[in-house]
């Protein structure tokens, strides 16, 4: 190779050589894949017969998309992205700046503050009517996954224990308020610390056989029990009514004093003017159910936070770097293990039993694998390990999917026949890999040590193994 | 908790006996037939070629493996003995009161240096928190242990001079800390018999100094016993008491490090020579360390490192 008698080259050149290339090469293959079952489709006329239309407007439309993106990628956002990697290794490689200001030292109060006024304000700005929505189908269905991944966040973020069946508790919890509130008339407020008992219960009975199995392995067996509880549901009809469900779950009363119920002696809504009084009384509800699940939520975080803090927290965080240490340093692994199951269950259980008052119907349905993974999701994509993280993906998820349904100017854009509902799923995934890509430790990549001599410096998760216990 | 049967079958100077151990792996046979015993007080060294077996028998006392036959028996300070063989690996370091490193350390390295030493006191504060549920509920006396529990990890981080880094994630430190802080973390459990495997293994030759003055320090301030396998004989020569030596699994020498020194048997097995061969070898090696001494004057690898 003769070095001298090359022409001085500029690195830009190159970079566009390489984009032109590998554009080209994206847009043969593109049309390699796409003429058959884009440029060419069949279709059956009335007679029957197989009509072969041709569609090449739209193929060259798709091989433009993927010259031009792939052209775009290596252009402009690869050196983009070199760039951002070299100044990330250039700052301090260890910790990062611990969280100074008052804001965000005291980010979880203001956020909690804010909750609590939020249904009124909702109430202000738009109404009874109107409000329901926003309370309801955002606030408290998104105050139920974070609750829930909150709970798993013990098992999977702090304890390493990757658990794919972790719906299973949250049907136990609300299978248990559900049957028990029908057949023995208990209220929600004596069955709510019973199906967050009967949900560790669970948690223990599966627990034992399950972990002393690690890693992948523990994983496919809690996949499995949490199939197991969805298909005992289905089958054992004489008690769960199977795939009809239990309808009619009663609703949860304010301690006891004030019923919710329409009908009732003790009604909230006698409280109110008689022609208001039905729709008056749903919002009512909705509002309290809002309380509620913050309050649950709120107890929980306090109960990690404090949990983190205690030894047997310490002792999860190191399970999930290495167990064989934990276990060199008398460190009893299995209940240690046992605990963070069971505890995590038991969250599970009391979002259970909230989730069957609120909607007064559950069914099978409601736990499908689909949930676990989505709540999951919600854990490594906040960023495992950290509450705050995880509260922020829950909203960017589970509120991302809500207003996706609401996306009405998307028909304006793609026809009335575009229904943004069949791709929530598409997009929700995109973005999910779009947040793994740029922050492949989750939105929240630090942990905040538990106790400090000098003073409190978060550890980059660099240095966090993800355990395989 | 599994206390042997009999009372007071080691002597009162005995902290550790292994009796006809073996231990095997399918066909291979890691540790035959093997019996020592590890004085009160005293640095214990286990030494011997590459795969002879010597971290087998620090994962057999420390219950990591189960021997195949034979007998462990630990007796502590205050008189108790236990069937190490009997009793499952964490038992072994709560109640029989051994710790342990590893060859290749294993730290939580996503915790801080702190936090290391604040989970090897986890039964203690466990016990003192009421299994956590007093200590939930901010329980004054499990806040004084917490504190406690700062102050012991405080005093470790003085005694491996690593007070500076007690904030930063273990994962951070370079090697010879590491391993300091390992030895620390395992102190910290409180232990009557400290197992250390190679803990000098890829140290530069300064950490290896700080690696000894830690050793004698934590000898001569703590009522513990130490077990400990080495490469470097220089550093075995220098700070063990007793030395056992292994080969192939099975027991070639046992004695004072000068005894085993001279032993023709350990010189075979470190060089790799048959039996009947070991006079020629001997009278070689005296010749060249004639040379060397006469080659430059006092360059003795076993100097004085106090
Ligand atoms: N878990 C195991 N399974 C199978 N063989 C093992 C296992 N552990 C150790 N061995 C074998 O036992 C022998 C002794 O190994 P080891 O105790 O690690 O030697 P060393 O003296 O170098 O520490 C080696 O031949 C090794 O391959
Ligand atoms: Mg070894």
């Amino acid at each position: 190779m003769t070095v001298i008698s090359q022409p001085p080259r500029r690195p830009s050149d190159d970079r566009l050589k390489r984009a032109l290339r590998e554009a080209l090469l994206a847009g043969l293959i593109s049309l390699g894949m796409f003429v058959l079952y884009v440029g060419l489709q069949t279709t059956q006329d009335i007679r029957n017969q197989l009509v072969l239309n041709q569609r090449w407007g739209l193929l060259a439309i798709l091989v433009a998309l993927a010259v031009v993106g792939r052209f775009l990628i290596v252009y402009l956002l690869g050196p983009w992205f070199a760039a951002r990697k070299a100044a990330k290794a250039a700052r301090a490689v260890g910790a990062e700046a611990p969280p100074q200001n008052f804001l965000r030292r005291n980010v979880g109060w203001i956020a909690l503050l804010a909750l609590m006024i939020f249904p009124m304000a909702m109430l202000w700005l738009v109404g009874p009517q109107k409000s329901l929505k926003w309370v309801d189908n955002y606030g408290v269905q998104i105050l139920i996954y974070v609750m829930l991944a909150w709970g798993l966040n013990i098992v999977v973020g702090l304890a390493g224990l990757l658990d794919l069946g972790y719906v299973a508790f949250y049907a136990v919890g609300a299978y248990s308020y559900a049957l028990l509130s029908l057949y023995f008339g208990l209220s929600f407020w004596t069955l709510l610390p019973l199906a967050g008992i009967l949900a560790a219960f669970w948690g223990i009975i599966l627990g034992f056989p399950v972990l002393r199995l690690r890693g992948d392995y523990l994983a496919v067996v809690t996949l499995a029990f949490g199939e197991i509880i969805r298909l005992v549901l289905i089958n054992w009809t004489d008690v769960t009514r199977g795939t009809f469900g239990v309808t009619g779950v009663p609703k949860a009363s304010i301690f006891g004093i004030w019923s919710f119920d329409f009908n009732a002696a003790n009604s909230f809504g006698k409280l109110f003017d008689p022609e208001l009084r039905r729709p008056t009384l749903n919002s009512a509800y909705k509002i309290f159910l809002f309380y509620v699940i913050l309050a649950m939520c709120a107890i929980t975080a306090m109960v990690t936070i404090r949990l983190r803090n205690m030894p047997i927290g310490r002792a999860w965080e190191a399970l999930r770097e290495d167990e064989i240490a934990c276990r060199s340093l008398g460190i009893n692994t299995v209940t240690t293990k046992l605990t963070a199951f069971s505890i995590g269950a038991m969250f599970g259980g009391f979002a259970g039993a909230f989730f069957a008052a609120r909607q007064g119907f559950i069914s099978p349905e409601s736990f499908t694998f689909h949930e676990s993974a989505i709540i999951l999701a919600v854990v490594v994509l906040g960023g495992m390990g950290s509450l705050f993280g995880i509260a922020v993906a829950a909203v960017v998820m589970i509120g991302g999917t809500e207003a996706l349904r609401e996306l009405h100017f998307l028909k304006t854009l793609f026809g009335p026949e575009f229904t943004p509902e069949l791709y929530r799923m598409l997009i929700f995934g995109l973005a999910m890999v779009i947040v793994m890509v740029l922050k492949p430790r989750g939105l929240v990549s630090v942990r905040n040590p538990t106790a400090f001599l000098h003073e409190r410096k978060a550890v980059s998760s660099a240095f966090t193994k993800e355990g395989h216990g | 908790m599994t206390q042997a049967t009999e009372e007071g079958r080691l002597s009162g100077d005995e902290v550790l006996r292994v009796e006809h151990m073996t231990m095997r792996f399918g066909g291979l046979i890691a540790i035959n037939d093997l019996s020592f015993s590890a004085r009160r007080g005293e640095i214990t060294a286990l030494i011997g070629p590459n795969g002879a077996g010597k971290t087998t028998v620090f994962n057999c006392v420390t219950g990591f493996y189960k021997p195949t036959m034979g007998r462990i028996l630990m007796r502590r300070s205050g008189g108790a003995e236990f069937n190490l063989e009997r009793m499952s690996d964490f038992e072994i370091n709560r109640d029989a009161r051994v710790s342990r490193t590893f060859q290749n350390i294993r730290l939580f390295t996503g915790l801080t240096v702190l936090e290391n030493l604040l989970v090897a006191q986890h039964n203690a504060l466990m016990k003192s928190s009421g299994f956590t549920v007093l200590g939930l509920l901010g329980w004054r006396p499990y806040k004084d242990a917490a504190k406690e529990a700062v102050e012991k990890a405080r005093y470790w981080l003085e005694m491996i001079n690593l007070v500076h880094r007690a904030d930063d994630p273990a994962g951070d430190l370079p090697y010879g800390e590491q391993r300091r802080l390992e030895i620390a973390r395992a102190m910290c459990t409180g232990p009557e018999l400290l197992c250390l495997d190679e803990p000098a293994a890829g140290l530069n030759p300064r950490e290896s100094l700080e690696l000894n003055t830690l050793l004698r320090a934590i000898r001569e301030k703590h009522d513990v016993s130490l077990l400990l396998i080495e490469h470097d004989m220089s550093v075995v020569m220098q700070i063990s008491d007793h030395v056992v030596v292994l080969e192939y699994g099975a027991k070639i020498s046992d004695g004072t490090p000068r005894h085993v020194q001279n032993d023709p048997k350990v010189i075979a097995a470190y060089l790799g020579v048959e039996d009947d061969e070991v006079e020629e070898v001997l009278e070689e090696i005296e010749e060249v360390a004639e040379e060397a001494t006469h080659g430059h004057q006092g360059g003795q690898p076993t100097g004085d490192a106090r």
